[in-house]
């Protein structure tokens, strides 16, 4: 009867941590709509990938070979553990595939009718330098404050692609942590925002007036964004192209059936395995440490300091404009689409229910998708010089 | 001030400086490329 409790013997106490981990993903995903396309899978892999002996990773089996009488090592391969294997740890493949989705989904026309607002998308990055800092003086190594800052790009792939590229030790918690504060936009947003503008700032008003977009700006965009970063950081070549791959699908106008895949059963598809994939990272020996815990409170770190950056920044330019930018819109250079956007707006409204921030917010909140992805390789591409010294 | 401190400060200051050159040239591009394209008479011309 032994065999029986075996399994429940050997559980640890680290376990029984990620089984509540677990649990509490999935009651964030579903109770309250946190990320639900990445916090329930994860919450789940967190259980699977925490029961002992679980099939779902590999195990190593000591058996006797009763041909020749001596002791052989079998391994078991586990689900879970091959696709972290083959498609993040190999080619960091489902996160960058998943960009290419994400492209045909964007529509760059009020960022391209609006260039000045590409301005924020770099600004609200500083979140990531500014925690790597803060990881650095934490203790944390350079390829693990690098990973912990990225947290800070506000973007789930981005942050699983580096956090791997740099062969962080913290690819769960930083996953965690990225997809559980992009959910928490609503929240951490508006908290950061008033603690750097004052009323009078937050009133003041934009009018839209959009510059037309030809088809032909359409088109060359995504070329020359691939290029022009991908000059200055290689590394970003991987990201941004894909990103772009996606828009320039999207916008061809000739692959209509291309274009609808790319926004609905691509993504649908890779977030249906990524999350699963990667709690292969969140194995107790792993993910409980103290270490863990101070993820979690440098991640808040990162999206209070990009929402700090951006408002500062649009602050700063106001020093020399006349047409006055409202600071807010400054914090939608973050790469949570379309999420700080609409955070922006009602802030905007709450404040003065005729000024409507939409649009630049929108035109911010989609050059911050540019600005996470170039940050993501600029962050590689300098670790990466700096570890070879 | 340890070496990880310092890398980080060098990281957070070539980053920064790098993505703006990066995002400041392309903002330039898409103003040069939507003068160029742009035409009042263009018919493909869209918000």
């Amino acid at each position: 009867m032994e065999f029986l409790i075996s399994g429940i013997m050997a559980i640890t106490w680290k376990q029984l941590v990620m089984y509540a981990v677990g649990a509490l993903l999935i009651y964030l995903a579903i109770a309250k709509g946190f990320e639900p396309s990445l916090l329930l899978p994860m919450g789940l892999g967190a259980i699977l990938v925490n029961i002992p002996l679980s099939g779902v990773i590999n195990q190593t089996v000591d058996v006797l070979n009763t041909t020749t009488g001596t002791a052989e090592t079998l391994t078991q391969h586990g689900i879970i553990q091959w696709l972290f294997e083959t498609t993040i740890e190999a080619s960091e493949a489902l996160p960058i595939l998943l960009f290419i989705g994400i492209g045909a989904m964007i529509d760059f026309g009020p960022l391209l009718s609006n260039p000045k607002m590409f301005l924020f998308g770099a600004a609200a990055q500083f979140g990531i330098f500014f925690t790597i800092v803060v990881a650095a003086l934490l203790n944390f190594d350079l390829k693990d404050a690098a990973s912990v800052g990225i947290i800070g790009a506000a973007d789930g792939p981005t942050s699983i692609l580096v956090s791997q590229q740099l062969k962080s030790s913290y690819v769960g918690p930083i996953a965690v942590a990225a997809y559980s504060y992009m959910a928490l936009v609503p929240i951490v947003q508006p908290f950061a925002i008033k603690l750097v503008t004052t009323k009078k700032e937050r009133l003041i008003r934009m009018e839209y007036n959009p510059k037309s977009v030809s088809r032909t700006t359409r088109l060359l965009f995504p070329i020359i964004v691939t290029f022009i970063a991908g000059l200055i950081a290689p590394q970003s070549v991987a990201l941004v192209g894909f990103l772009m791959f996606g828009n320039l699908i999207r916008e061809s106008g000739v692959l209509g059936s291309l274009s609808d895949t790319a926004q609905n059963v691509l993504p649908n598809l890779i977030t249906l395995l990524l999350g699963i994939t990667v709690s292969f990272s969140m194995k107790a020996e792993d993910f409980v440490k103290w270490q863990t815990l101070m993820i979690m409170g440098l991640g808040l770190v990162a999206f209070v300091m990009d929402s700090i950056g951006g408002v500062l920044f649009a602050k700063l330019l106001n020093l020399f404009l006349k047409k006055k930018i409202n600071p807010m819109v400054g914090a939608a250079g973050i790469s949570a689409f379309p999420m700080s956007a609409r955070v922006i707006q009602k802030m905007g409204i709450k404040e003065d229910p005729t000024n409507h921030l939409l649009m630049h917010a929108i035109s911010a909140n989609v050059a911050g998708q540019i600005g996470s992805v170039v940050a993501g390789g600029v962050v590689i591409n300098l670790v990466m010089q700096l570890l070879a010294k | 001030m340890t070496d990880v401190v310092r890398n980080a400060l060098e990281i957070m200051g070539k980053g920064m400086l790098s993505i703006f050159i990066v995002i400041f040239i392309l903002s330039l591009i898409v103003i040069l490329l939507t003068k160029v394209t742009t035409t009042k008479n263009e018919p493909e011309s869209e918000e």
